[in-house]
């Protein structure tokens, strides 16, 4: 076990709002471009993904993920505001964030 | 050094934009738009297409700003489209009849431009009509002309929008194309006046760069706000903000367009409006089993698949899902408390065990084209359902042919209205839009009680969703563009400006102090407290004095560590503002009123007929001024008696 721990003040919020997937992010900053408040900020490293700085001021209008050309990009409401369902015919129970969750629903919206 | 420099050290991460508090930049136009969201779209179109040159103004990013920036499903008051069977003036003396103290010109100009604005943005681009195909057959689907049609279907008064999640990247490439000059990031601090006096004509505005702090002076004939109208003056919630804010409370609407009106010496009427909502702690926008807007009318059954029923505007038991998209005998459908429900003795149901909580959303159960309407073309173009709603909904396995998605749990008195995001919580109010929201008195030239200053949108108190923005913003910005052709140079007050520079930078100047989150902690508790749910004359004036207090101590030792913070620093001003302005307005409404969700324990009688008016306020010479206007003035002299005389007198078309 690694004993070389940091002193980390509590986050603002209790949750991150936007994920980025490194890998899949290209540095565009498209996302920190169309944000209507300024969630996301450039890093300081061309082409690194942006720093999340602001989740507390997200607004969760997913216009970034929207905007984010590589799919890197997930935009997440938090556990306290996960919602649930019932299948019609069976009575079974599913929810957003569920452990084993059924397969995605891959229709496009309208238009 | 400032305590997180201290803290810090050598790790502290500097700030990624370059910043330049110092530079002040100059620009020149014939028309400044504020606020980029629909209204301000339109108007700067519409002002560039009549020969203006125009700058449009906006604090976070044009291409998706403003309530509508993530999408929009609905489109209001489309009298003129084929199909309708309302005529403006019917749909305006029915607005009115329902929402007494809604102004009649900004609700009978949507009803003559709406549907004109729509194809507007049709040929920018946005494909409203069913142009796939996809709900051929549909009963809300006109097949001749590809039209979808909301909440009522013989009427046919509102449109569903395909496209409505891409109309304000269509919109700003308009503008890019028109050559707009756009100012993205920068928000607006003040109105510029003649003279640097308040109360004389509008000359010009301020503003700052939310990433870089440079200033900016925006010399112009003709001024525009269409910056919303204020949310969040009473909850600031640090657990739980954005993902349940309805998706009218866009974040960067602080009621900056108000404070400056009102420094200005502009006009407001109606500001003593608000009401309870649950805020920051409700569910995400849509995202829940309910059957009311954007789920109209889905069906909801009871945690044992029981289903409830619904009535129509007359308390009739209807049998089918059809005749809920019916208007009730002789209702011409454009008020919604006219409209299809469920059962008004809900609450008494659900208390006596007849309906078992949780109730759920039954899609699965809808008719096909209604089902996919609402989850597939209202819910996934809306506003804050693309990706928050449909795109993570689904791909967490969420089928609506199969899945009834789960209504909120509430205590049952809070079902009197059907599902809905969480239960009001009475200290947490909103005057914000979607509401009766106080603005400025505007006339009908959308012109304010400034010289060269209109107003549209929320801001001129057209409050009827995209459609009400889109109409009355394009109608202001032909209206300023020809104030303009026809105005003398002017000249900016350096004096004014200094001021102005003095006022904004003041925060950046401090490295401790007061944080902008406790300022406005603070600023929405006296909300809460002071201008409640229930007021009174010493309990508003108590208000008052805390304001002026937290004016002098804590706000004036207020911090800014950078661009960021000194926008939300100046947001708080702008909420203070309103927030006085709202006491004021409240203290002179010596009168409650049920249209006004207006309660005073000094005055209980509601809406007796001497306090049938519209009550109004300014600030004259450092001073309040209390006025008065009557409920129809729009049909009074020095207006014409009639809607359609207004209109073609005014309308510059």
């Amino acid at each position: 076990m690694e004993n070389k721990v940091y002193l980390v003040p509590n986050p603002s919020m209790p949750f991150q709002a936007i994920t980025i997937d490194p890998d899949l992010c290209t540095g565009c900053n498209s996302c920190v471009d169309v944000c209507r408040v300024d969630v996301l900020f450039p890093n300081k490293k061309k082409g690194k993904p942006p720093m999340v700085v602001y989740p507390d001021e997200c607004w969760f209008c997913g216009c970034c993920q929207l905007h984010c050309p590589s799919k890197a990009l997930r935009m997440e409401h938090p556990l306290n505001q996960r919602v649930g369902w019932k299948r019609k015919a069976t009575g079974e129970y599913f929810r957003i964030g569920m452990k084993n969750p059924p397969p995605p629903n891959t229709r496009p919206p309208v238009g | 050094m400032s305590k997180y420099e201290q803290t810090a050290g050598e790790n502290a991460i500097e700030w990624p934009y370059p910043v330049d508090y110092d530079k002040e930049n100059e620009v020149s136009a014939d028309v400044v738009v504020l606020g980029g969201g629909l209204a301000g779209c339109h108007a700067a179109i519409n002002a560039a297409r009549r020969g203006a040159k125009v700058a449009l103004v906006e604090k976070g990013a044009v291409i998706r700003s403003g309530q509508a920036g993530s999408g929009i499903d609905h489109w209001y008051f489309v009298c003129k489209a084929p199909g309708s069977k309302v005529s403006p003036e019917a749909a305006t003396e029915t607005t009115l009849k329902s929402e007494p103290f809604d102004f009649g010109h900004t609700v009978y100009i949507p009803c003559m431009e709406s549907y004109d604005a729509l194809l507007d943005i049709e040929k920018m681009g946005v494909e409203f009509r069913d142009v796939d195909d996809e709900f051929a057959g549909a009963p809300f689907r006109d097949d001749k002309t590809k039209i979808m049609f909301a909440y009522d279907y013989v009427n046919n008064h509102t449109i569903r929008l395909r496209g409505g999640a891409k109309m304000k990247p269509a919109l700003y490439n308009e503008l890019q194309r028109l050559g707009v000059a756009i100012y993205d990031h920068v928000m607006a601090t003040s109105l510029l006046t003649e003279g640097g006096k308040p109360g004389a004509r509008v000359v010009g505005a301020t503003g700052v760069n939310i990433r870089t702090g440079e200033f900016y002076v925006f010399k112009a004939k003709a001024t525009i706000l269409t910056t919303s109208v204020p949310a969040a003056l009473w909850i600031f919630s640090t657990e739980l903000s954005g993902a349940g804010a309805f998706c009218g409370a866009e974040p960067n609407m602080a009621g900056d367009g108000n404070a400056m009106g009102w420094q200005a010496g502009a006009e407001f009427t109606t500001m003593e409006y608000s009401q309870s909502t649950s805020g920051g702690f409700s569910y995400p926008n849509y995202g829940v089993g309910n059957a009311g807007n954007t789920w109209f009318a889905c069906s909801i059954v009871d945690a044992n698949g029981k289903e409830v029923p619904w009535v129509d505007g007359h308390g009739k038991i209807l049998k089918t899902v059809e005749e809920r998209y019916l208007p009730a005998p002789g209702d011409n459908g454009i008020s919604f408390r006219n409209r299809p429900r469920l059962i008004p003795d809900l609450v008494e149901r659900i208390s006596k065990g007849e309906f078992v909580l949780p109730l759920y959303a039954d899609l699965p159960g809808m008719p096909k084209h209604e089902r996919r309407a609402i989850w597939g073309l209202m819910v996934g173009n809306e506003g804050k359902t693309r990706i928050p709603v449909y795109d993570l909904y689904n791909r967490s396995g969420f089928d609506p042919d199969k899945d009834m998605l789960q209504a909120v749990v509430m205590p049952p008195d809070a079902y009197a209205m059907g599902p809905g995001y969480g239960p009001a919580v009475r200290q947490w109010r909103d005057s914000g839009p979607g509401f009766t929201a106080g603005g400025f008195v505007v006339d009908w030239d959308l012109n304010t009680t400034l010289e060269g200053l209109y107003a549209a949108g929320n801001t001129g108190r057209s409050r009827h969703g995209g459609a009400g923005a889109s109409s009355t913003g394009r109608y202001a910005g032909r209206k300023a563009a020809s104030y303009a052709g026809k105005s003398r140079q002017l000249v900016i007050d350096k004096k004014q400006v200094q001021a102005e520079k003095a006022r904004v930078y003041a925060p950046v100047k401090r490295k401790d102090g007061v944080g902008w989150r406790e300022l406005q902690a603070g600023l929405c508790r006296i909300m809460q407290d002071y201008c409640g749910e229930y007021k009174s004359k010493d309990v508003l004036e108590a208000g008052l004095r805390w304001f002026k207090s937290i004016r002098e101590s804590e706000a004036s030792r207020v911090y800014a560590r950078n661009p960021h913070e000194l926008k939300k620093v100046l947001e708080c001003f702008s909420r203070l503002t309103c927030g006085e302005m709202i006491m004021h307005a409240s203290l002179a409404r010596k009168a409650s009123s049920q249209a006004l969700n207006f309660n005073r324990i000094d005055y209980p009688e509601k809406d007796p007929p001497e306090w049938k008016k519209f009550v109004t306020i300014k600030q004259e010479s450092g001073k309040v001024k209390v006025g008065e206007l009557p409920m129809n003035f729009w049909l009074l002299p020095p207006y014409a008696p009639t809607y359609a005389e207004n209109y073609r007198l005014h309308c510059d078309l």
